[in-house]
């Protein structure tokens, strides 16, 4: 409903449009198709390059093999990929009512200094560089954890530290979200009799469903594609985790660890990692897309 | 509006082609050397070219990383004049002529309230194969081990798997790091922690006071003055590497890069000079 495509289109249709807009049409049209070819090239790029493992290492192999030793042309990727799932999961379960909350705390319960002040505050979390979360992992969470149980580079680091990351975004989306309700729907709601809850429950948050559905998908697939601050915190080692305090390694960082030192087949095999990762975060658009449809037909 | 996107596309692949094209021709230019490979060399090797730079005008030195195995590749097919490589060259190797600029030495490290003052290298053996869990059964405190391992493919996991005589697939570590420096901060964080990394960096962050220890290994102490007698067990050569008989300009720069005029630069990289042995 809010987010559907608002037609602009010109009240005299039959009239020859302005020089302007038709240099706008063609600059966003070029634009437009920029963006999207270049979604296609990277595409095209990363089945190019892992294509010389495709070749003559068979598919399940990349599931099936008894661990990821490239050295030994071992090149299991199913601990990574869980390892992912695993760390980007935690960190939505987590970070998903954390950011509806502080949302709708911004909108509906703040007083509008507070409500300022918070916003900023997380605006500043959105704002700080990945390296700096992973840095403050590194040298404060890891240790900490390591007291509680050894060795500390964990999973749980990793959750902890997309956690934050994925916050703000969530946060900020969902707060745009609630913002786009519109006036009469919550002043229909107040002159019903409905308390604060019962207004935000039964109109603000079915009004800006689709919105937030989109800020958690986007914050989805920064979780899945972070690379270096999880790379400092997990631990790396390629093996399905058995507990919150086994390391694990995602695929993004698989690639950065070994990228500068590979060759023939374990680059392409990199390159495989990264087919993976682009193939699963489109799954999972194609699911979010596809769940939209269905309930908001 | 369209015609102009598209003149830059076709402006940024043609400027994108150049500069592959460019990087190819390198060992094709008369005034222009390219040199690839090991990571570890490459800050060395920049800073060597350099200085070579300012000594013969109009000449350009391109350095590039991309790991030791990069170096023997590109040498050997002539995509780099010159490879850098941060190790002995291995037998089906021996197309490649070695000339070693410099040493550099892998110590372990522990936290520097660790109480283990040595390790043989059977125990490190076992530490690293997992049988040795906890610091108590080598003299340590009653606390389970954290083994840091490197990431596949860099020069000091090779130099030290084969120290250790083991497959990577037989160590059991807990974390696996990158660099020497995330090695050096995972360390300082956990005092249970044990890794290895470049006596030259190790020792760097010690006089900056970062709580880390270096542990002699064979009872010969990890130091860069060790490393540079030959009496230190887990060091190795850097190398620059040539496919067949060096002359003109590459012969020039290998000599200039073993020569005295660069020891400052060896030694402000923490590396050992050669001729001092």
């Amino acid at each position: 409903m809010i987010w559907s495509k608002h037609s602009i289109s010109s009240p005299s249709a039959s009239a020859e449009p302005a020089p302007v807009d038709k240099l706008v049409l063609w600059l966003l049209r070029g634009g437009a198709g920029i963006a999207a070819a270049l979604v296609l090239l990277i595409l095209l790029f990363v089945t190019v390059e892992s294509w010389p493992a495709l070749r003559h290492i068979s598919v399940e192999r990349f599931l099936t093999d008894p661990s990821w030793n490239p050295g030994e042309s071992k090149y299991n990727l199913a601990p990574m990929l869980s390892g992912t799932l695993y760390a980007a999961g935690g960190a939505l379960l987590l970070a998903t009512p954390l950011g509806i909350a502080s949302a709708l705390f911004i909108a509906y319960y703040a007083s509008p200094r507070t409500a300022g002040i918070y916003r900023r505050l997380i605006e500043l979390l959105a704002g700080i560089p990945s390296v700096v979360y992973g840095f403050w992992g590194l040298t404060t969470l890891v240790p900490l954890i390591n007291q509680l149980h050894p060795p500390g580079a964990s999973l749980l680091a990793g959750i902890l530290v997309l956690t934050l990351m994925i916050l703000p975004t969530i946060t900020l989306t969902t707060h745009a979200a609630l913002l786009a309700v519109p006036g009469e729907y919550l002043r229909g709601a107040a002159a019903l009799g409905m308390s604060r809850w019962g207004m935000i429950h039964g109109v603000a948050l079915p009004a800006s469903k689709t919105g937030i559905v989109a800020g958690i998908m986007l914050a989805t697939g920064r979780a899945i594609g972070e690379t270096m601050a999880v790379l400092m915190v997990t631990g790396n080692v390629v093996r399905h985790a058995d507990s919150l305090f086994d390391p694990v390694r995602t695929l993004a960082a698989n690639i950065v660890l070994e990228m500068a030192y590979a060759m023939n087949d374990h680059r392409a095999a990199l390159f495989v990692s990264g087919l993976t990762l682009m193939l699963l975060v489109m799954a999972l658009s194609g699911v979010a897309g596809w769940l939209g449809r269905n309930r908001h037909a | 509006m369209k015609i102009l996107s598209t003149t830059q596309y076709v402006m940024l692949a043609a400027a994108l082609l150049l500069g592959f094209g460019w990087s190819l021709s390198g060992n094709a230019a008369s005034q222009k050397l390219v040199l690839t490979g090991a990571s570890t060399i490459a800050p060395l090797a920049g800073e060597i070219a350099r200085r070579f730079e300012s000594l013969h005008p109009g000449l350009r030195v391109d350095v590039q990383t991309g790991g030791s195995a990069r170096g023997i590749s590109d040498a050997r097919n002539g995509i780099a004049s010159i490879g850098m490589v941060s190790r002995t060259l291995k037998p089906e190797e021996n197309d490649l002529h070695a000339h070693t600029i410099a040493w550099d030495g892998v110590g372990i490290i522990l936290h520097a309230n660790n109480q283990v003052t040595a390790l043989s290298r059977q125990q490190l053996i076992d530490i690293y194969t997992g049988k040795i869990t906890t610091w108590k059964i080598v003299g340590g405190r009653d606390a389970p081990i954290t083994v840091v391992n490197k990431a596949e493919g860099r020069s000091t996991l090779e130099l030290f798997l084969s120290y250790l005589k083991l497959k990577n697939s037989d160590i059991k570590p807990h974390v696996i790091i990158g660099d020497n420096a995330q090695g050096v901060k995972t360390v300082a964080g956990n005092p249970n922690a044990i890794s290895y990394v470049s006596i030259g960096a190790a020792e760097y962050e010690i006089i900056r006071g970062t709580a880390i220890k270096l542990l002699p290994l064979d009872g010969i102490a990890a130091t860069v003055v060790n490393v540079r007698n030959g009496t230190f067990p887990l060091s190795r050569p850097l190398n620059l590497v040539t496919r067949g008989a060096r002359q003109g300009l590459i012969r020039d720069f290998i000599e200039f890069a073993r020569s005295e005029q660069v020891h400052d630069l060896v030694e402000a990289q923490y590396f050992v000079p050669i001729s001092v042995r």
